[in-house]
């Protein structure tokens, strides 16, 4: 199949996926499920992700910075602002096409293989909103927010990383903080958000759902969708920045 | 009631199912048997659509099937229980969530309402205490007995069962056997089962379709089938020494009947 057949099927499921549910209380139920899976179940390594990237940013520019014409205040103005227009957003949703999006393509792939789609079809279930629009909506509440989780830890990481190492105080840092501050960049940043997370949600969908096979193809597809994921997001994160800049 | 006309199906250019017609009627057991491969499984999935047939049509209760629009699809479905061969339980979900989703779904009975159904359809299938237990921490056969109770649950008008008892004991096959012939009569369903148990052959067979090879070698019921002359359906049938002696036995049987009848007559 080429890319024009695997893009034509993609937009048909995201067609198919409006329907009026059988029983909104079951979606309901469903779309809770799905948050805490995807927002809960990835919060540890975005934590974790964010801190590192934070602090290694904040490193890195000072390292960069040899003049002493420039304020130490300046390092916390950069890692402010790279971390809110790219590190958040990209790195952590990139992380998250791993988390998210293989689990998302290994758990279709592994109902449709053995036959609980087609179980849920036959009782008369459209299984594209029943199963692949919970996972969508739960990605648009749950990754802006861990995307603002990201945000703030990064730049507290970066904070603690220029205290720990002496390279300036808390308060040059803070003061850098509030530097030019420029409340679009947030918003930039949550624009990037909802667009990776349709990414992260509905590229893996595609592939889990229409697997053929057995086991060894359920692994395949997760690693696909994974990698398209990711190239999806640096080329939207481009698109993004040379419409929105 | 469920029509079939002319139906056709392949896979590329192998044909595996070529040209079958057939009445399967309602508050009937219907059996589908034939040898593994010869189609039983890919006939069944295109009458409930999940494969869509290359030519000929299906009728629910007059009703085409083949043209009806999605939504349509989807309100017959409703009407319709399945057992995958492969029992196709969710995993992600214990038993007795498995048998309660169809009530969860499409009912709106109270949760003590839906546990007292589950589990009377539970104790029907003869399992008890497995409620809490998920599907990888089961066998086979239970899985079998769950996926009968959660097509069953919802009293379906049409009941689809691919090989119920495969993987069951002789003894467990025959409660299985009985129960899906119970339902039919009692709800006059339209029940379609894919089979090679020779037990379920002889005990619930009312109508019987042997495919060979994706065609539709004979039909008839389990009292003509002894009877039969077809070749194929003989050595598919009665494969066994023991099974051709059971044979030669009920045809003996069934001459004395005959005998029997004409001496009373006389
Ligand atoms: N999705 C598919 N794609 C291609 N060929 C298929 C597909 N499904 C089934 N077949 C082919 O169709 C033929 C009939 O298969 P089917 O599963 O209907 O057999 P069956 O009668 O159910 O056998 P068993 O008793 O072993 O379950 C087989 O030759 C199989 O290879
Ligand atoms: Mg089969």
């Amino acid at each position: 199949m080429n890319f024009f057949n695997h893009f034509g099927r993609y937009l048909l499921m995201i067609k198919g996926m409006f329907t009026r549910p059988e029983n909104w209380k079951m979606y309901w139920k469903e779309l809770m499920h799905q948050c805490s899976d995807i927002g809960i179940g990835s919060l540890g390594i975005v934590v974790v992700v964010a801190l590192f990237i934070g602090a290694v940013s904040t490193l890195q520019t000072a390292y960069q910075l040899v003049s002493n014409l420039i304020p130490k205040s300046t390092i916390a103005q950069i890692v402010r602002d790279t971390v809110i227009l790219e590190f958040a957003p990209t790195i952590s949703c990139i992380v998250l096409a791993g988390v998210v999006g293989s689990k998302i393509a290994s758990e279709l792939g592994n109902m449709r293989v053995s036959e609980q789609i087609d179980a849920l079809e036959i009782m008369g279930i459209n299984t594209k909103a029943y199963l692949i629009m919970p996972k969508i909506l739960a990605s648009f509440i749950m990754i802006p927010l861990l995307v603002i989780v990201a945000g703030v830890l990064g730049i507290w990481g970066g904070r603690l990383a220029g205290t720990m190492a002496a390279i300036l105080s808390r308060e040059e840092f803070d003061q850098g903080l509030l530097n030019g501050f420029q409340p679009f960049n947030v918003r930039f940043a949550l624009y990037k958000a909802y667009t990776f997370a349709f990414i992260i949600s509905s590229i893996p969908a595609y592939f889990g759902y229409f697997v053929k096979g057995g086991a060894l193809e359920i692994g395949k597809a997760s690693t696909t969708a994974v990698v398209a994921s990711c190239i999806m997001i640096l080329f939207a994160d481009y698109v993004l920045a040379a419409l929105l800049l | 009631m469920i029509e079939i006309k002319d139906l056709r199906k392949s896979f590329g250019d192998k044909v595996v199912i070529d040209d079958v017609s057939a009445v399967m009627e309602a508050g009937k057991a219907n059996l589908i048997i034939g040898a593994s491969g010869s189609g039983k499984t890919v006939f069944m999935k295109c009458l409930v659509g999940l494969f869509e047939p290359d030519g000929g049509e299906i009728l629910y209760s007059g009703k085409s099937f083949t043209t009806m629009e999605e939504e349509e699809r989807k309100e017959l479905r409703q009407q319709i229980g399945m057992l995958f061969q492969g029992a196709a339980l969710f995993d992600s979900q214990t038993v007795e969530q498995n048998v309660m989703f169809p009530l969860d779904m499409f009912t709106r009975l109270t949760y003590t309402e839906k546990l007292k159904k589950v589990n009377e359809v539970l104790d029907r299938v003869n399992l008890k205490d497995a409620n809490k237990k998920f599907p990888a921490e089961i066998s086979g056969g239970m899985k079998k007995r769950v996926g009968i109770a959660r097509a069953i649950v919802l009293n379906p008008k049409y009941l689809f069962c691919d090989e119920p008892n495969s993987g069951l004991d002789p003894q467990t096959s025959l409660v299985i056997d009985k129960l899906i012939y119970e339902v039919t009569k009692e709800f006059n369903m339209t029940t379609v089962i894919n089979t090679h148990d020779m037990n379920s052959v002889m005990e619930i067979g009312d109508h019987i379709i042997y495919m060979y090879k994706g065609e539709k070698e004979w039909e008839g019921s389990n009292k003509q089938i002894i009877y039969s002359n077809s070749k194929k359906l003989n050595d598919f049938i009665f494969a066994s020494e023991f099974l051709q002696d059971v044979k030669a036995m009920r045809m003996v049987e069934a001459e004395g009947k005959v005998s029997n009848a004409k001496n009373d007559s006389q």
